[in-house]
């Protein structure tokens, strides 16, 4: 598995393009996150929370209706079955326990969806920081039930109002108050973007579910998948999942991003698909931008995905070939949320329904000796009122 | 070349004064008078932004301004017309303020080389630290373009040596944590060991920023620093103007704080 180098790069992605206020934080925290990681008390703590606070392990759950399911064999790694209904949490208690280590007072996010923000006042309430969530006006008009769940977990949420009040602007504005009270403050990322060390931390705390995911496969079915996929927002989901299979040359690796309207219709979030290598909070990465550089307006119907960055390690495994980077739209999502939902009795979160997507077009070329594995990352409760608005559904 | 602005102020016994604008906020012939009046009142270089609509170390004010400009859609190539137009006036000398992604998808060697061809003076960059500038700075060197690098509160004494060591024009010290903005004002106890360090690895002139909102501030740092920055105040102070009112509204708005900046009056 590839570690980025002392500057924080994988290949020629990555890096840390932030203003110098913020720096020596960075510094600190990369000290800190290699002692951290170095400590196998760190490590057992970890264990231990994601054990008994998130209920790990997650359940590996092999499709029996879906698609084709009965032809090609389908397992679900069950990151809807954590606390809090996403794999965001896994990050999150790491994190939280980092930020506790490095005595810091309190916690800043940013969120979309307000999956992350959620994570992050869950463990704030749990080891008792207070929590401030940055979250695009839009987003809380728009997550108004996630934002009202933060509240009652004791967190604040801060509504942005600048540039499209979204997770981009919510990301903004948790970096410029970071900027001013650095030294109280710890910043948690919810995804493997931003400025180095975050990349590859908060990977190495989503790679809990591709070790999981690749120990119970080889167990239960005696080898490993032949394709393994997971959506890609920013990217954090996926990165723990090929953690536990980057290294078997052999498993194929799908990110599918959100397509929106189409990768090229201008409404979509395919940053990998249809944007430009750029620079946007904290790294070098692909980026969905105009010919002048201004970062680009994003649309897909999962607030999840609706980013228009991606963390730089996918890009170096786009560049490298190592993983594929697949889109898929608004309208296939739609449709395998619903599908996948009759078909298994589990209402995917419409993040993992892209991915679910793609599954189901992949198994079409795969055969019974296969195995796909796709990352199920999150319950579909938090999208139930959005999907039932558009689809009219009174 | 831009430090040959410090010596000049100093014999005068004055800081340099040294305003930020947004270029096209609202628009670029407000810009352009702008920049005249700015000159006309005594500004010894200008500091100006290039529009960028993620700006991570920019407060409210300076975000604002800027998405005003990028609502007319003003780019790269536009600021640098503008620069080369003041320039053939005899406009104050030009620093220009960008992000790094606009500069990066310009090119930068042809970044450089266009910037420096309108006849801007230096570029200054919040978003690359000493790290990631290394490639810049040769770029915009080879051009005859100073770079200035930032020195934060929270910058180790160790790197603000090397910081100093590499940063070319001047060095940009930040006067307090956090954004741009008018807001909270610069403590002047932390500032001046900022700048007893900072005066002990470099002889480069020290230019203080963030904050610097009346001519109390300007008086205070006049006496510490060889350059003053001065930028959401006077973007507030034209906020809502155009044309000739806001550079009328520019002018009354710096003049006292240029009067300020002379540390040889009582
Ligand atoms: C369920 C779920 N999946 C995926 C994502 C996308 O994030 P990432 O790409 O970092 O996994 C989110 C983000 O909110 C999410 O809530």
């Amino acid at each position: 598995m590839q570690q980025p180098d002392v500057r924080g790069y994988f290949g020629e992605f990555g890096g840390r393009f932030v203003p110098e206020v913020l720096i020596d934080a960075l510094d600190r925290l990369t000290v800190e996150m290699t002692a951290a990681f170095g400590d196998p008390s760190f490590w057992r703590e970890y264990d231990e929370v994601l054990r008994d606070f998130v209920g790990r392990p997650s359940p590996l759950y092999r499709a029996e209706r879906y698609g084709d399911a009965a032809r090609v064999p389908l397992l679900l790694k069950r990151e809807d079955t954590n606390h809090t209904g996403a794999h965001k949490i896994n990050n999150t208690v790491g994190q939280a326990l980092l930020a506790r280590r490095m005595g810091k007072k309190r916690l800043i996010a940013e969120t979309g969806a307000g999956q992350h923000g959620v994570a992050t006042a869950t463990v704030g309430a749990k080891f008792g920081f207070p929590v401030d969530v940055y979250m695009g006006a839009v987003d809380v008009e728009r997550q108004a039930l996630n934002v009202y769940i933060m509240k009652v977990l004791g967190a604040t949420v801060h509504p942005v109002t600048g540039g499209t009040q979204t997770l981009k602007d919510a990301t903004n504005e948790a970096f410029r108050v970071w900027a001013a009270e650095v030294e109280e403050a710890f910043y948690v990322i919810g995804s493997v973007v931003g400025a180095h060390p975050y990349p590859y931390m908060v990977r190495e705390f989503q790679k809990v579910i591709g070790v999981e995911s690749r120990r119970e496969c080889l167990e239960r079915y005696g080898r490993l998948p032949t394709d393994v996929i997971a959506c890609v927002g920013g990217g954090s989901n996926a990165m723990g999942i090929f953690a536990g299979f980057v290294d078997d040359p052999q498993v194929r690796l799908w990110g599918v991003e959100a397509a929106g309207e189409g990768v090229d219709s201008g409404k979509t979030a395919a940053a990998l698909g249809a944007g430009r290598v750029g620079v946007l909070h904290g790294s070098r990465s692909y980026l969905l931008q105009n010919a002048h550089g201004q970062v680009q307006d994003t649309h897909s119907i999962s607030a999840g995905l609706d980013y228009p960055g991606v963390g730089p390690e996918h890009a170096f495994l786009k560049e490298s070939g190592r993983a594929t980077y697949v889109p898929v739209t608004d309208a296939q999502a739609l449709d395998a949320f619903f599908e996948f939902a009759r078909a298994e009795g589990i209402i995917p979160a419409v993040e993992s329904a892209h991915a679910i997507a793609f599954a189901k077009q992949l198994a079409a070329e795969r055969g019974p000796d296969d195995l796909i594995l796709v990352n199920l990352s999150g319950r579909g409760d938090k999208d139930i009122a959005q999907v039932r608005a558009m689809t009219g559904d009174a | 070349m831009l430090e040959a602005i410090f010596d000049r102020a100093r014999d005068a016994h004055r800081t340099a004064f040294i305003p930020y604008v947004m270029a096209g906020d609202p628009d670029l012939e407000t810009t352009a008078a702008i920049l005249t009046a700015l000159t006309d009142a005594g500004a010894d270089a200008i500091e100006l932004g290039i529009p960028y609509g993620d700006p991570l170390a920019d407060g409210p004010t300076i975000a604002a301004a800027a998405q005003r400009a990028l609502a007319r859609n003003v780019t790269v190539r536009d600021v640098l017309d503008l620069v080369e137009r003041h320039k053939a006036d005899a406009g104050a000398p030009i620093v220009l303020f960008t992000y790094f992604n606009p500069i990066y998808q310009y090119g930068l060697e042809r970044f450089a080389h266009d910037a420096s061809d309108a006849g801007a003076s230096a570029v200054i960059v919040p978003d690359i630290a000493l790290e990631e500038g290394e490639e810049l700075s040769a770029v915009l060197a080879e051009h005859g373009l100073d770079m200035p690098l930032l020195v934060a509160p929270s910058t180790t004494p160790e790197r603000a040596a090397r910081i100093a060591s590499q940063s070319s024009g001047f060095i940009y010290v930040v006067s307090r944590l956090g954004v741009t903005g008018a807001g909270t004002q610069p403590s002047t106890e932390a500032l001046r060991e900022k700048i007893r360090v900072l005066r002990a690895t470099t002889e480069k002139p020290l230019a203080v920023g963030f904050g610097v909102s009346d001519a109390e501030h300007v008086r205070a740092v006049a006496r510490l620093a060889d350059g003053i920055i001065v930028g959401s105040a006077l973007i507030d102070a034209y906020a809502g103007a155009d044309g000739d009112d806001a550079a009328a509204r520019v002018r009354r708005f710096v003049e006292p704080l240029i009067a300020a900046a002379d540390f040889s009056a009582p």
